[in-house]
């Protein structure tokens, strides 16, 4: 179903306070040596699942729009390769002793696709724009924490904060938006929508509604011009007709399913044309339990169900191996990740033990455990259109019925399953999953305060302690020190289990061979984009210019 | 006969209002809204956004209201501006899609009268014969495959053991370079796979209602006293009986357009082409509300305009309609 | 006299027989369906994980490796349970419109055709879609949107027919005798209406199972672990490349009872023709 991404509103503050010359310097190398091999030409064909809603990143919050748009504009800020904060629109930046203060000093030589010149004014015209109240964007709530807006000259801005705000300085990759085009009008019905203008490597060519959206490269972008000569979005509504349209050679690139991955890709047609990646998602599996339903009051029950739950047996036999268990809400081998939590392998027997001393027994005989003449059975729902989960529920359904506990499974359409079930509490435990974005703050998911209609804590979680360390960390912009806040919450959870989290699975990407300069990092696999080519014989699109 | 069309069209008021109140109370049925479909799950909105998309689609106005509203603009040609954040009006979204639905539709339909019909009057001539069994069998098969299990096994063995078809898609890349020639061949190429397929599920319908008409024709009594006046036997059935026979196969034509619609969110979505179909059913799941409205509304315009034809097709042929002898209904 | 005749014809008739035997053979698969099955159809054995079919596992297992036969065996039983009750529901309501729409006629009438009218102009799967979407899919919803988006035809079939009957003498001696409404309706008109509803409910059954895989595939169907056979095709089409047997026996289930249900309504519709 509908996905909602953030990558570009995702954080790892390892350079927070080391600024960011020495990686620019990198990324003019690269440009360099692009030039030196002058190996451009091609078009790298690429699936979407949807068409893009529209073209201006700041007001669309579907998958297809974002993946999209992020090729055509640029933030004052970005990830490298290992999810360091790097300059893109921003030449370095300082941040205030106070930490409540960043300076964004911008680059000089960077031009709109329609060749006006980039200034602070039209990173101020962005700022007003998000918290702008006729704005139809749904990333505002950063922004409305800024509370002060300062153009000092035409290439520096100041903005202020009333208290430290870890997530500040990544709030800044939110793409910039051309004030010269954009002012005075209305966004939505913008003309920009369908064939934007933006500062980034790709310019809009040509988008054929619910086939195609084209984007060419951008022969004056400031890092270089991009090897590829186009980007190719091919939109499919069905991942089978997507995996034939790979192997027919149509589309280069696409996510494959575990079952793909591992059982449809050994014929010659595949391996001749195509090479596999594959590297850590970010994002993870879980069962939730809600909070404010009895059955799940007593933390014991939650571990219970944990220990009743194969994690390693669902991973090898639905994900046929292509993931780790999950233990937290972080990814494993970030900076930010706990592994030093408790951990609840398989086990039924401590399960049963678990359950026997919060007081359930089988006492009638039938199977099912019981408790003053009630039976322990629920139902555990998840949204329909991702098998996966479907067959997680019915798998768990089968472990936790073995010791004692009946469970009724259904699924969902996911625009009812949210507005009927999550958002009014409806619900006794869900199978669902979450991105992990790379700022580490859970005060979403996790605050006690955030529990309530259309909130993220749907589950209503509630930890005075649990509070506390999040509105710390949140406040704190060392991350060093921000991390001890976050690995206690680990700890916390991992005990309350108000999750269990299952596992995060392996992004399985396959991509056509003609592609050089491809190197998956923990940024993903098309974060250097600009460097891939194909060698002037394995061509296979040629474009008149 | 202009007439009798003013009349047809008189008659078609009170059936179009039914149409959109029907619409109407469907799409209301619905729990959940667009505005918290925007919201879901989504962490970065701040609450004044959620108020702001509420105003801005009027959701906080009671139905009746809406409905009026909906009445009002419709009159004047307005189906709103749909939900999802392209900020498309309903009417440019229907437009994009339109002519893709009608080409594959009546393309389809040519087909499957040009095939059906042949199919169903000799197997009502052949009656009972192993030809007009093989027939009967054949057409069902069609019939009962399961579309896009049929779609997919043609697309894996024309499209990539074979390499015969497009697997899916409208259009080649290079489209906007061929020659006008060129065009038409590749969108023919495209769309080949779908319509074969539509027209093998769809053969059974019209080649039986043609079996059974010519078989009552062929009781008829003139049919047996032209044969008995020793009349040419080909004669007599491919002229005299035909005609009567296929004169209310012509009526069926504005009954399966709501079929070969309705089939269409199936082929689109499998094949990836950009049609009604496929805007109706992302619609439906993104809780579009004003784009399933509009979608239904010209769905059962189309079938009207269907019946229409149909009917006047059936009038011009037959005078007796023309003159009111038609029954009540 | 009549009935020996239609039995001969139904003898002569091999599409008739080959209809009525496939839709006897599904009908006992369902009903014995605990008996037929040689596994526990939602067991999920991780061992056993897409095996090709053997004598063992007689349509192969799943990607959860459960056995497909018995899944396909179980599927039968909702499948042809869906397909039952829409056409019943469709029929039911059919009928009763057909009914005192033909009888009464003038003003009510009127007002039923033109409903009709107006139905029959969605194209229904539209209809159907987009209920179910809003409403949730479960079997319930499923076999009753699709009953009350199919009841038109069995409506301007009872109505014709009625109309042609309630003038006759027999109804009008019934009338003057002050036999109330209803029993002139299902006494005397309803048996006369019965043969052509019964043709047209058999091909409504393999209609709505064949709209049931339908909405399987757009995710809209009966949902799992309940299985139909639209769902597990819907499933296994995932995997149509390379474990042919995922989709391929939950298909050719839904080919054979879709076109076993068709022979046997045109079947019909020859055998108990009366004017020959």
């Amino acid at each position: 179903m509908k996905k909602i991404v953030f990558l570009l509103l995702a954080v790892l503050c390892v350079s927070f306070l080391s600024g960011c010359e020495d990686k620019n310097k990198e990324g003019g190398k690269t440009a360099e040596k692009r030039k030196a091999e002058g190996v451009t030409g091609d078009a790298l064909v690429i699936s979407t699942l949807g068409d893009a809603s529209g073209l201006i990143y700041n007001i669309t919050s579907d998958s297809a729009s974002h993946e999209v748009s992020q090729y055509i504009y640029n933030g004052l800020v970005k990830f490298d390769k290992n999810l360091n904060i790097i300059g893109d629109l921003a030449e370095s930046w300082e941040i205030s002793d106070d930490s409540k203060t960043i300076t964004f000093k911008l680059k000089k030589n960077v031009k709109w696709h329609d060749g006006e010149p980039f200034t602070a004014d039209d990173v101020e015209f962005t700022y007003k724009f998000m918290i702008d109240n006729s704005t139809p964007t749904s990333y505002d709530a950063d922004f409305r924490l800024v509370t002060g807006f300062q153009v000092i000259d035409p290439y520096t801005v100041r903005i202020s904060y009333a208290e430290p705000f870890a997530p500040a300085l990544l709030s800044w990759s939110m793409a910039v938006i051309p004030k010269h085009l954009l002012e005075g009008k209305e966004a939505a019905k913008s003309s920009l929508m369908r064939s934007p203008v933006g500062t980034g490597m790709y310019r809009f060519k040509e988008w054929k509604s619910g086939e195609s959206i084209t984007l060419e490269a951008n022969e004056d972008y400031f890092d270089g011009r991009p090897n590829l000569d186009r980007l190719i979005f091919r939109i499919i509504p069905d991942l089978n007709t997507t995996f034939m349209e790979l192997l027919n050679g149509s589309v280069d690139i696409m996510g494959l399913t575990p079952t793909q991955w591992v059982k449809q890709t050994d014929t010659a047609l595949f391996t001749n044309s195509y090479d596999k990646y594959t590297y850590l998602a970010p994002s993870y599996a879980y069962i939730g339990y809600n909070m404010k339903n009895p059955l799940f009051e007593d933390k014991r029950i939650r571990q219970a169900l944990t220990y009743a739950t194969p994690k390693q047996e669902i991973i090898d036999g639905i994900l046929f191996g292509e993931g780790v268990p999950a233990h937290g809400p972080y990814k494993p081998g970030t900076l930010w990740y706990n592994d030093n939590v408790k951990k609840y392998e398989y086990s039924p027997e401590k399960a049963k033990q678990l359950l026997a001393e919060a007081g359930w027994a089988d006492s009638d005989g039938d199977g099912i455990l019981d408790k003053d003449g009630k039976q322990f059975s629920f139902t555990l729902m998840t949204n329909q259109g991702n098998s996966v989960r479907t067959k997680i529920a019915e798998t768990v359904q089968q472990n936790w019925s073995k010791i004692g506990i009946k469970v009724e499974i259904r699924v969902l359409e996911w625009a009812s399953f949210i507005n009927e079930y999550i958002d009014k509490g409806k619900f006794d435990a869900v199978v669902m999953g979450w991105n992990i974005v790379q700022d580490p703050d859970p005060y979403d998911v996790w605050h006690s305060s955030k529990c309530g209609p259309k909130m993220l804590n749907f589950i209503c979680y509630s930890n005075p302690e649990v509070d506390q360390l999040i509105d710390d960390g949140r406040h704190t912009m060392n991350p060093q020190e921000r991390k001890k806040y976050y690995d206690r919450f680990q700890e916390i959870l991992a005990e309350d289990q108000p999750y269990t989290f299952l596992y995060v699975p392996n992004a399985l990407v396959a991509l056509s061979k003609r592609f050089r300069e491809v190197d998956p990092a923990p940024a993903g696999i098309t974060y250097n984009l600009e460097e891939w080519y194909v060698p002037a014989g394995e061509q296979k699109y040629r474009f008149e210019k | 006969m202009l007439r009798y069309i003013a009349k047809r069209l008189a008659g078609m008021i009170p059936l179009f209002i039914g149409i959109t109140l029907i619409s109407f109370v469907v799409i209301h049925l619905a729990p959940g809204d667009p505005a918290q479909f925007i919201a879901s799950m989504n962490p970065k909105l701040s609450e004044t956004a959620y108020q702001k998309f509420v105003k801005m689609y009027e959701l906080d106005k009671p139905v009746l209201e809406r409905y009026i509203n909906w009445l009002g603009k419709f009159a004047r040609f307005d189906f709103g501006e749909s939900f999802s954040q392209d900020g498309k009006t309903v009417m440019e979204k229907i437009k994009e899609r339109l002519p893709v639905t009608i080409w594959l539709n009546v393309a389809g339909m040519v087909l499957i009268f040009l095939f059906a019909l042949p199919l169903g009057v000799l197997s009502a001539y052949y009656k009972d014969s192993l030809f007009d069994k093989g027939v009967t069998v054949f057409v069902f098969a069609g019939f009962a495959m399961p579309t896009f299990w049929l779609a997919l096994l043609c697309m894996y063995y024309f499209g990539v053991v074979k390499g015969w078809f497009p697997i899916s898609g409208l259009r080649s890349f290079n489209y906007d370079y061929l020659s006008t020639f060129g065009k038409i061949a590749d969108i023919a190429k495209h769309t080949f796979m779908p319509v074969v397929i539509s027209v093998f599920g769809g053969l059974a319908g019209i080649s039986r209602f043609a079996r059974n008409s010519m078989l009552d024709v062929l009781k008829e009594e003139y049919v047996t006293a032209a044969r008995a006046r020793g009349l040419n036997e080909s004669r007599v059935v491919f002229t005299h009986a035909l005609k009567n026979a296929l004169l209310p196969v012509v009526t069926i034509i504005g009954l399966s357009v709501p079929g070969l619609i309705g089939g269409s969110v199936i082929f689109e979505s499998i094949f990836s082409i950009p049609g009604m179909g496929q805007l109706f059913y992302q619609s439906v799941m993104m809780r579009d509300y004003p784009v399933v409205m509009g979608v239904l509304v010209i769905g059962a315009m189309l079938t009207l305009a269907g019946n229409l034809i149909a009917d006047i097709a059936y009038a011009a042929v037959d005078p007796r309609i023309r003159y009111g002898s038609k029954k009540s209904n | 006299m009549a009935r020996k005749r239609v039995i001969n014809k139904a003898k002569g008739n091999i599409l008739f027989l080959a209809g009525a035997a496939i839709v006897a053979f599904f009908v006992f698969v369902a009903v014995f369906a605990p008996l037929i099955a040689t596994h526990d159809p939602a067991h999920i054995d991780f061992n056993s994980v897409l095996l090709p079919p053997s004598s063992v596992y007689y349509f192969g297992t799943d990607e959860l490796g459960r056995d497909i036969f018995s899944r396909v065996v179980y599927g039968t039983r909702i499948s042809l349970f869906v397909g039952f009750v829409a056409v019943g529901i469709s029929v039911m309501i059919g009928t009763v419109l057909g009914l005192i729409s033909g009888y009464f006629g003038g003003f009510t009438d009127m007002i039923v055709m033109r409903f009709v009218d107006i139905m029959l102009c969605f194209p229904s799967f539209f209809l159907i879609l987009a209920v179910i979407a809003f409403l949730n899919p479960s079997v319930f919803n499923v076999m009753a949107v699709i009953g009350l988006t199919s009841w038109m035809g069995v409506t301007r079939l009872v109505r014709a027919e009625v109309m042609s009957v309630r003038t006759r003498d027999y109804i009008t001696a019934a009338r003057i005798q002050g036999i109330s409404t209803a029993k002139i309706l299902f006494k005397h008109i309803f048996p006369n209406v019965f043969t052509p509803i019964f043709i047209t409910a058999t091909l409504g059954i393999a209609g709505a199972i064949l709209t049931e895989s339908a909405l399987s595939f757009l995710g809209l169907g009966v949902q799992p672990p309940v299985p139909s056979w639209g769902n597990i095709l819907t499933a296994g089409k995932d995997n149509i490349l390379f474990a042919w047997w995922l989709s391929f026996f939950p298909g050719i289930a839904i080919f054979i009872t879709v076109l076993g249900y068709n022979l046997l309504g045109e079947g019909l519709r020859d055998v108990l023709d009366p004017k020959e």
